[in-house]
């Protein structure tokens, strides 16, 4: 059970009120067409599922219903921070997206 | 070579109060390279090295453990056996595992307590009962034994299951396949084992695969915690850690890891002697030879290695099973505890050559891979030794994620197990 605390609402609350949603800032590629099979499997499907630190999206799904942006150790459930989208983003690339 | 287990070496071995009995596999320092090196010495992967030394005759296996061996997914699920999927390729699949299930304690001379009990899939709506129609339809056009049961049926079967009109979640029927069950999973992969080493395959345990050496495209061996293992071909069968391996080979796999809990209660006098699984309550519930009713969860949502969830995840099954079974409400739990699953978007497994020449993955099995480990060993043993998809995983192929065709699963594997 993690205590995560929402962007939006400045409150840290139980898992329960929030919604995984999976790996964060997977861009969706600019043109569909223009990308073969290959390139859009990966994109729908391969995920990075690391050992160790994670940028994952949660939903406030019984709060404020906004998405947040969470880096969580998957190995040990550590939970570093959580921003909104926007903010995360920028860490995200400093750390050289990974 | 040890001798075979029989009634005779038992009350031999009894005399002399079980003080002689030979370590069921050898334990050998690793040799510095194998024609084959298989990762993982779980049942999935045990099996592998098991068959490929026996069907295939090849020499020189080794079964790489980073811990001990079943100390994974195989000792942490609950035990069930099925085969009624309802997509061909799958069916197909899990029925040739439980074939094999089916002569499993004669072939390893060790026995699995494979016990065909039977298991009930409840329906609770009538749109449940129409997708049950659907699936055991399919299963007997595939030559699955499965059966409709009405509400009356399930009741007489089934004493203790709340059919009442008051129950919270009301059950309208079920499926029920007959041949399927439960075994002993440390069994499973102890005489797999067992077996693979009688055949000469080295099983080495604590020893952990910390990197891949590859070139030109092509598996060369493995830096391991005890050293490099030269290697002409690896298998992966490393179920929730397979993304960290294919990630040293610069592979990327379409595979979550998630944890999936599952408890015990007390010991209790036989009450329960067949297996329920409820898909809408995500609740599935036996009872083991020990009398402990045995129960599992869906899985936590969150990505984790951690091997523990939450605990909203249990409280919400046993809140379902209580509801479905009220004379469990004052049971008291002995453990509980997570595993680590490999889940696909189509919940179905991977079982595929790579873009590596010599490397292959077995994975993605997520919620439902102890069942498969005969059959999941046999047809990964066939895909190794002949660089070929035997024609029974050719469908399960990684590529399947960038052709499109997905064997969409998740009605028949995706919640309950």
């Amino acid at each position: 059970m993690f205590l995560l605390r929402c962007p939006h609402c400045q409150e840290a609350r139980e898992e329960e009120e929030f919604s995984y949603a999976g790996e964060a800032f997977i861009a969706r590629p600019a043109d569909p067409e223009a990308i073969d099979d290959a390139a859009w499997g990966d994109y729908l499907f391969m995920r990075k599922n690391p050992k160790g630190w994670h940028w994952e999206q949660w939903v406030h799904a019984t709060g404020c219903r906004k998405f947040l942006v969470v880096k969580r150790n998957t190995a040990t459930h550590v939970i570093e921070g959580s921003w909104t989208l926007g903010e995360g983003r920028k860490i995200y690339d400093a750390e050289g997206g990974r | 070579m040890k001798k075979d287990y029989s009634i005779w070496s038992l009350i031999r071995h009894g005399l002399r109060h079980h003080e002689g009995w030979d370590p069921a596999w050898r334990s050998p320092v690793p040799e510095r390279s194998y024609n084959v090196v298989i990762v993982g010495a779980g049942g999935h992967g045990l099996a592998t090295a098991y068959y490929l030394a026996k069907e295939h005759g090849v020499r020189a296996i080794a079964v790489l453990e980073k811990g001990y061996l079943g100390g994974g997914n195989t000792a942490r699920n609950t035990t069930i056996v099925r085969s009624n999927y309802l997509w061909d390729e799958a069916a197909l699949l899990y029925e040739h595992a439980m074939k094999l299930w089916e002569g499993l304690t004669q072939e390893l001379n060790f026995n699995v307590m494979f016990s065909q009990r039977g298991v009930f899939n409840l329906g609770h709506t009538a749109q449940d009962m129409r997708d049950i129609e659907r699936r055991v339809n399919a299963n007997l056009l595939n030559g699955i034994d499965a059966k409709v049961l009405d509400v009356a049926e399930v009741k007489r079967r089934i004493p203790i299951l709340d059919t009442s009109a008051a129950a919270r979640y009301p059950v309208l029927g079920a499926s029920f396949q007959p041949r399927a069950g439960v075994a002993r999973h440390d069994a499973v992969a102890w005489g797999f084992a067992r077996a693979a080493s009688r055949l000469g395959v080295d099983i080495i345990e604590n020893c952990e695969v910390e990197g891949m050496d590859i070139e030109a495209h092509r598996i060369k061996g493995l830096e391991t915690s005890r050293g490099y293992i030269g290697a002409d071909r690896v298998g992966c069968v490393a179920a929730g850690h397979s993304s960290v391996l294919a990630r040293m080979a610069g592979i990327r796999l379409p595979i979550e890891s998630h944890p999936l809990q599952a408890f015990v209660s007390e010991s209790l006098k036989p009450v329960l002697d067949t297996v329920v699984m409820s898909n809408a309550v995500h609740g599935y519930i036996s009872q083991s030879d020990k009398g402990e009713l045995v129960i599992g969860a869906g899985i936590d949502h969150y990505n984790s290695y951690a091997q523990r969830g939450s605990p909203h995840v249990i409280e919400h099954t046993a809140a379902a099973i209580i509801e479905l079974f009220p004379m469990f409400s004052r049971v008291r739990l002995n453990r509980q505890w997570g595993g680590i699953v490999d889940t696909a978007p189509d919940a179905c497994p991977i079982i595929s050559k790579t873009p590596v020449k010599g490397l292959y993955f077995n994975c993605g099995w997520g919620t439902g891979g102890f069942k498969a480990t005969p059959g999941s060993g046999h047809v990964f043993a066939h895909t190794i030794a002949c660089d070929e998809p035997h024609p029974l995983n050719r469908a399960f192929s990684i590529d399947r994620f960038h052709t499109g065709h997905l064997i969409d699963e998740h009605g028949a594997a995706a919640v309950a197990h």
